[in-house]
C-alpha cells in the first residue's frame, strides 16, 4: 500500500517534462490522476508506473466522457498489444499531445491517426464516413442521409485528395490542417486550447440531466 | 517505432566509412595533416565524393561494402537529414583547426574507453584508430549536437514514450561522455564550465517556466468553464484575464508613480486650500451619501486630480511630481497602445492567406469541427446538433448556391434589421443628449433629488442593459450564422455604447467649457478675499497676521476634478449594473425556473423562460468599455485604476459562478475561433477613440488655476518645458527645441509615409509571389503525383535511371512538405530564389531542385555524397515506398 502522497523521482520528472509538453505540476496532477484509477494496492510510485489500467476505466474519466473519438484517443495512444490499456507513460503521450503548447506538426500527426479508424496509413471513404458519424452523434434525429453523407464525402475528397487516390495520406492531411485558419495560432482548435483532460482537480463533474445548468444554483 | 533503430544503423554504415578515411590520413603522412589547409583536408579525410583519389576509392569500397548491408536495411530513413547532416559535417571539418600532438594523445585515451552504447561509430572507429585527428573531434562534436538538438527536440516526435525515454537517455549518456573531449588545451575547463551553466540554464529556465504556469490565475476555473460551455464562453473570460493582467500592471504604474510618492513625500491634508474640504461642505463630508457620489474627503483626496499640488518637486527625494504625473499619463496609454497591438500582432503571426480557407470549407468542417474542450454531454449534444447543422448547410449550399425568392427575402428582412437597429441608437444618443442638458440643469439647482443627480448614469446603464436583448431580437429577423451573427451583434452593441459615450463626453465637454469661462471670476474673488483678509483694518499691525485657514479661501471649480469623479461614477454605477443584471437576469431566472418547475403548468425548463445562456457580445463590449472609460478617466483620476482592478477581480469571480450556476450552454454551438483579432481591434478602436478627448484636454484647454499639479501654468504640457529648460543641460534643450521644429517634424512625417508606402508595396508583391509559387507547387504536386504513381506501376523493373528519378521525386516531396507549410521564413525567401531563375518552369525536376537545394542544405542536387554503390543499395525504398517513406512509422 504505496502512500498516494508520494511523488515520482526528480530525474523522472525531469525526463517527463523534457519529452512532453506539460509542466511539473501537470505531470505530478496527471499521476495523483492515473493513481486513482488503479487498484488501492497498487498505487506505489515504482507500481503505478508499471501498471495499465483498462480501457473502460480510461473511457470513464469524466473529461473523455463527451468526445466522441475517446475509444480512438485511447487506442492510438496505448502500447499495450491489445491496444486495450494505458500505461503511465501512455497516458502522459496522450496528455502532451493535447496540451496547449504541442506543435501543430505533432498534434496534426495524432489527429491523424485518430481519425484513421482502421490503422491502415491513409483515411479511406470508410476512416470518413465512421469520422462523419462521430460528429454528428447517436441520435437519428442528427444522422446525415446516405446521400448527404456521399456528397459531403465527395467534397470533402475533391478538395484534399490532392493525387486523387481516392484516399487522403498524412500528407495530404496536414496540408489541408495547415490551412486552417485556426490551426497554426498557438492555441489552436483541432485539439482546441488544452487538453480534453484537463487535469481539473475536482472529480465531481455531476452531468446533470438535460437542459439544467452545470451546477444546481446553491451549490456553491 | 523502429525509425530511430534504423536511422542508427545507417549512422553505423558512416562509422564503418570512416576507418577508411582514417588510414588513408595516415597514409598521407602526419606532414599532410599538420599543416594542411582545409581544402587538401577535406580531400584528404573528407566524404567520399566521386572526385576523390583512386587509392582512397578502393579502400573506401571495401569498408563501404558491410555497410551497404546495413543501409539496405535503413528504409526509414530520408535522405534530406543525412545529406544536411554530412554537409554540416564537412563545413565543419574545413572550420576546424590544427591540433597538437599532445592533444591527440590524450584525446585518444579517452576514445579508448570502452563504450557501451551510443554511438556505435565511435565505439567502432576507436577499434581501429591509433590517433585522433581534429576530423575525429568535429565528429563528436558534430554528435554532441545532434543529441542535444534530438534532446531538445524529443518531444515533437511521435514515438511512445519507452522509446523517447530510452533514447533521451541515450543521447543524454552520450552527451556528457563526450562533451568534456571536446574542449582543447586550456579551452577545456572553460568549455566544461561553460556546458555546466547551459545545463543549469536550462534547468532554470524550466523551473521558470513551471513557475510562470504556476502564478497563471484562475487556470482551473477556465478549463471547467470550457468543459462545459465550450471554447466560446472561455474565450470571454481568458479575455477578462487578460484584461485584469494589464489594468494590474497600469495600476502599478499609477500608484507607485503617482499616488505613493504625493502621499508619503506632498504636503500633508490640510495644509493649502486643494488639500482641504471648504468649510461649507465640511459638516457633510464624512456623510456615507456624499462619500458614494465621490464628493466630500473622497473629492480631497489623492484618488483625483485636483489634490495635487504644483510644487516642482516634493519631498527630501526631490521628486518631480508634476512631471511624473504627466508622464504616467502618457505612459498609461503608450504601455495599453504597445500591450494591444503586440498582442494583435502575435495573433496574426502565421496565419495562412484567407483565399485559401475557402478550398477547404468541408475539410476544415470535418477535421477541425470539433470542439475538444467539452466535457458536458449536454454541450457535446449541442455540439453534434450544430455540426450537423452545417455539414448539412454546407451541402445545400453546394447544390443550389441560388435561391431566389428566399434571398430577396432575407435581403429586405436584414436592411429592415438595420433602419430598426439605426432608429434605437439615434433614440439612445438623443436621450442621452437630453438627460445630461437636464442634469447640467439640476446642478444649478439646490435641493435635488438622489434620481435627479444620477439620472445621467441610470439612463444610461438602463439603455446599455435594454438594448442589446433588443438588438438580439431584432436580429433573428436576419437569420446569419451565429458566429456572423455575433460580429453584427458585437458591431450594433459598440456603436451603441460609443455613441452613449461619445455623447456623455460632448455634454461633458460643454460643462467644462462653462466652468473655465466661470473660472477668471471665481481667481479675481480669491485674489480679492486674500488681500481684503491680509489688508483689512481692525488688526494689530505690528503682530503679522495669521494666514486665512485653508479651508475658508473662496476656489474654482476644478473642471478636472469634475471629469475624474464622473468617470468614477460611471465606472460604479455601470459595475453594479452589471451585478445586478446577473443577479435577476440569470440568477434569480434560474432559481425561479428551477424550484417554481414543480408546481407550474408548462414545463418552464424547456418552455418558455428557460435558463440565459451567457451573453458572450455583451460582456465583451461591456468589457471593452469600461476599460475605454478607465483609460480616459485615469488622467483625472488616478484612482480609477485601482477601482477597475477590484472590480475586474470581483466579476471574475462572480460571473465565474454565476455562469456555473445559472446559465446553460449555447443552443447553437459554436468554437470560439481566435484568428480573428475582433475582440483586440474593437478594444484598440477603443483605446483609440479614448485617447482622442484626453489628447484634447491636455493640448488645448487650461488647466484650473487653483488644483492639480499644473495649475499657473498656461498648458498642461509647459511641465516639459519646465523641466527641460530647468533640469536638463542648456544643450540639451536646444536640441529639443530644435527637434520640435515644424522644419524638422514635416520631414520626420513625410519620410514616415514614404517608408509606410514602401513597406506596404514590398508586402504586397511579396504576397503576390507567395501567391503564385503556392500555385505553381500545387500544380508540381499533382504533376509529380501521377508522374510517381506511373512510376509505382513499374516499379518491379528497376534500374539506375529509375532510381535517379525517384530520389529526386523524394526530394521534390520534401520541397512540397516544407513550402507548404506556412513557415514565413522559407516562404520569403523562395519567391526570390524563383524570381532569379524564371526559366525553372520548364520541367517538373528543373525547377524544384533549385529550390530543394535551398531548403537542404547546400548540397548540389546532383552531387549526392553517397558513392555509387550505396545509392543503388539504398534506392529501392525510396522507389518503392514512395508515399509512405514520408510517414513516420506507427
Amino acid at each position: 500500500m504505496g502512500g498516494s502522497g508520494s511523488r515520482l523521482s526528480k530525474e523522472l520528472l525531469a525526463e517527463y517534462q523534457d519529452l512532453t509538453f506539460l509542466t511539473k505540476q501537470e505531470i505530478l496532477l496527471a499521476h495523483r490522476r492515473f493513481c486513482e484509477l488503479l487498484p488501492p494496492e497498487h498505487r506505489s510510485v515504482e507500481e503505478s508506473l508499471q501498471m495499465r489500467v483498462s480501457l473502460e476505466q480510461i473511457l470513464s474519466l469524466p473529461e473523455l466522457k463527451a468526445n466522441p473519438f475517446k475509444e480512438r484517443i485511447c487506442r492510438v495512444f496505448s502500447t499495450s498489444p491489445a491496444r486495450d490499456s494505458l500505461s503511465f507513460e501512455d497516458f502522459l503521450d496522450l496528455l502532451s499531445v493535447f496540451s496547449d503548447t504541442a506543435t501543430p506538426d505533432i498534434k496534426s500527426h495524432y489527429a491523424f491517426r485518430i481519425f484513421d479508424f482502421d490503422d491502415d496509413g491513409t483515411l479511406n471513404r470508410e476512416d470518413l464516413s465512421h469520422l462523419v458519424n462521430c460528429l454528428t452523434g447517436q441520435g437519428e434525429d442528427t444522422r446525415l442521409s446516405a446521400s448527404e453523407m456521399k456528397q459531403l464525402i465527395d467534397n470533402i475528397l475533391e478538395e484534399s485528395d490532392i493525387d486523387r487516390d481516392g484516399t487522403i495520406n498524412l500528407s495530404e492531411f496536414q496540408h489541408v490542417i495547415s490551412r486552417s485558419p485556426d490551426f497554426a495560432r498557438k492555441p489552436d482548435p483541432l485539439f482546441s486550447c488544452s487538453a480534453p483532460l484537463r487535469l481539473s482537480c475536482d472529480r465531481s463533474h455531476s452531468v446533470c440531466p438535460s437542459k439544467h445548468p452545470v451546477r444546481e444554483p446553491f451549490h456553491c | 517505432m523502429s525509425h530511430r533503430l534504423k536511422g542508427r544503423g545507417e549512422e553505423g554504415d558512416r562509422s564503418g566509412r570512416r576507418p577508411s578515411r582514417k588510414q588513408a590520413a595516415r597514409a598521407e603522412g602526419a606532414a599532410g595533416r599538420r599543416g594542411a589547409q582545409p581544402g587538401q583536408k577535406e580531400q584528404a579525410g573528407g566524404s567520399p565524393r566521386p572526385g576523390s583519389p583512386r587509392r582512397k576509392q578502393a579502400e573506401c569500397r571495401r569498408h563501404l561494402e558491410p555497410l551497404g548491408e546495413q543501409g539496405r536495411s535503413s528504409a526509414e530513413r530520408t535522405s534530406k537529414g543525412r545529406r544536411k547532416r554530412d554537409g554540416r559535417a564537412s563545413l565543419k571539418k574545413q572550420r576546424a583547426p590544427p591540433k597538437t600532438e599532445k592533444e591527440v594523445s590524450r584525446q585518444e585515451e579517452m576514445w579508448k574507453r570502452p563504450k557501451k552504447h551510443r554511438p556505435p561509430s565511435l565505439a567502432s572507429s576507436a577499434s581501429g584508430a591509433e590517433c585522433l585527428s581534429e576530423e575525429e573531434r568535429a565528429r563528436i562534436l558534430e554528435q554532441v549536437e545532434d543529441s542535444k538538438k534530438l534532446i531538445a527536440t524529443m518531444r515533437n516526435k511521435p514515438w511512445p514514450m519507452t522509446k523517447k525515454l530510452r533514447e533521451l537517455r541515450e543521447a543524454q549518456e552520450f552527451v556528457e561522455k563526450y562533451e568534456g573531449v571536446l574542449g582543447k588545451g586550456k579551452g577545456k575547463r572553460l568549455y566544461a564550465y561553460r556546458m555546466l551553466v547551459a545545463k543549469k540554464w536550462v534547468k532554470f529556465k524550466r523551473d521558470f517556466d513551471n513557475f510562470k504556469t504556476q502564478c497563471i490565475p484562475w487556470e482551473m476555473k477556465i478549463k471547467d468553464i470550457e468543459s462545459h460551455f465550450g471554447s466560446s464562453v472561455a474565450s470571454y473570460f481568458i479575455f477578462l484575464r487578460w484584461m485584469y493582467g494589464v489594468n494590474l500592471v497600469l495600476f502599478g504604474l499609477i500608484f507607485g508613480l503617482v499616488i505613493i510618492p504625493e502621499v508619503l513625500m506632498g504636503v500633508p491634508y490640510g495644509s493649502i486650500p486643494r488639500k482641504t474640504v471648504p468649510r461649507a461642505e465640511e459638516e457633510k463630508a464624512m456623510d456615507f451619501s456624499v462619500l458614494w457620489d465621490f464628493e466630500g474627503y473622497i473629492k480631497y483626496s489623492a484618488l483625483f486630480y485636483g489634490y495635487y499640488n504644483n510644487q516642482r518637486t516634493i519631498g527630501w527625494l526631490r521628486y518631480r511630481l508634476p512631471m511624473a504625473y504627466f508622464m504616467v499619463g502618457v505612459s498609461v496609454f503608450g504601455y495599453s497602445l504597445m500591450i494591444v497591438i503586440r498582442s494583435m500582432a502575435s495573433n496574426t503571426q502565421g496565419r495562412a492567406s484567407d483565399g485559401e480557407s475557402a478550398n477547404f470549407t468541408f475539410s476544415f468542417k470535418m477535421f477541425t469541427s470539433w470542439d475538444y474542450l467539452i466535457g458536458n454531454s449536454e454541450t457535446a449534444d449541442n455540439k453534434y446538433a450544430s455540426i450537423t447543422t452545417s455539414f448539412k448547410e454546407s451541402i445545400v449550399d453546394e447544390q443550389e448556391s441560388n435561391k431566389e425568392e428566399n434571398i430577396h427575402l432575407t435581403r429586405f428582412l436584414r436592411v429592415l434589421a438595420n433602419f430598426l437597429i439605426i432608429c434605437c441608437l439615434c433614440g439612445s444618443g438623443y436621450l442621452i443628449y437630453f438627460v445630461v442638458k437636464r442634469s447640467q440643469e439640476f446642478s444649478k439647482m439646490q435641493n435635488v433629488s438622489w434620481y435627479e443627480r444620477n439620472e445621467v448614469e441610470i439612463v444610461m446603464s438602463l439603455l446599455g442593459m435594454f438594448c442589446p436583448p433588443l438588438f438580439e431580437t431584432i436580429a433573428a429577423l436576419e437569420n446569419y450564422h451565429p458566429r456572423v451573427g455575433l460580429k453584427w451583434q458585437l458591431g450594433r452593441i459598440f456603436a451603441l455604447f460609443l455613441g452613449n459615450l461619445y455623447t456623455f463626453l460632448l455634454a461633458l465637454m460643454d460643462d467644462v467649457h462653462l466652468k473655465l469661462s466661470n473660472e477668471e471670476t471665481i481667481k479675481n474673488i480669491t485674489h480679492w478675499t486674500l488681500f481684503n483678509y491680509y489688508n483689512s483694518s481692525g488688526w494689530n499691525e505690528s503682530v503679522p497676521r495669521p494666514p486665512l485657514h485653508p479651508a475658508d479661501v473662496p476656489r474654482g471649480s476644478c473642471w478636472e476634478t469634475a471629469v475624474g469623479i464622473e468617470f468614477m461614477r460611471l465606472t460604479v454605477s455601470d459595475m453594479l449594473v452589471t451585478y445586478i443584471t446577473i443577479l435577476l437576469g440569470d440568477f434569480l431566472r434560474a432559481c425561479f425556473v428551477r424550484f417554481m418547475n414543480y408546481c407550474w403548468c408548462w414545463d418552464l425548463e424547456a418552455g418558455f423562460p428557460s435558463y440565459a445562456e451567457f451573453d458572450i457580445s455583451g460582456n465583451v463590449l461591456g468589457l471593452i468599455f469600461n476599460q475605454g472609460m478607465i483609460w480616459m478617466g485615469s488622467f483625472y483620476a488616478p484612482g480609477l485604476v485601482g477601482i477597475n482592478v477590484l472590480r475586474l477581480l470581483t466579476s471574475m469571480y462572480f460571473q465565474c459562478w454565476a455562469v456555473m450556476s445559472s446559465n446553460v450552454p449555447h443552443e447553437r454551438m459554436f468554437k470560439a475561433s481566435r484568428s480573428n483579432n475582433f475582440y483586440m481591434g474593437l478594444l484598440l478602436l477603443v483605446l483609440f477613440l479614448s485617447l482622442l478627448p484626453v489628447a484634447y484636454t491636455i493640448m488645448s484647454l487650461p488647466p484650473s488655476f487653483d488644483c492639480g499639479p499644473f495649475s499657473g501654468k498656461n498648458r498642461m504640457y509647459d511641465v516639459i518645458h519646465e523641466t527641460i529648460e530647468n533640469d536638463f543641460p542648456t544643450f540639451l534643450g536646444k536640441i529639443f527645441a530644435f527637434l520640435a521644429n515644424p522644419g524638422l517634424i514635416i520631414p520626420a512625417i513625410l519620410l514616415m509615409f514614404l517608408a509606410i508606402y514602401y513597406l506596404n508595396s514590398v508586402s504586397k508583391s511579396l504576397s503576390r509571389a507567395n501567391a503564385q509559387l503556392r500555385k505553381k507547387i500545387q500544380a508540381l504536386r499533382v504533376v509529380e503525383k501521377s508522374h510517381k504513381s506511373v512510376k509505382g506501376r513499374r516499379s518491379t523493373a528497376e534500374s539506375e535511371d529509375t532510381a535517379k528519378d525517384a530520389s529526386q521525386n523524394a526530394t521534390q516531396l520534401q520541397l512540397t512538405e516544407e513550402g507548404t507549410t506556412p513557415h514565413p521564413a522559407s516562404q520569403n525567401q523562395t519567391p526570390g530564389k524563383k524570381a532569379q531563375d524564371p526559366g525553372t518552369s520548364s520541367s517538373a525536376s528543373g525547377t524544384t531542385l533549385p529550390a530543394s537545394r535551398h531548403l537542404s542544405g547546400a548540397q548540389p542536387p546532383g552531387v549526392r555524397p553517397d558513392s555509387g554503390p550505396a545509392r543503388s543499395q539504398t534506392h529501392p525504398w525510396r522507389s518503392a515506398s514512395g508515399k509512405s517513406a514520408l510517414r513516420p512509422p506507427h
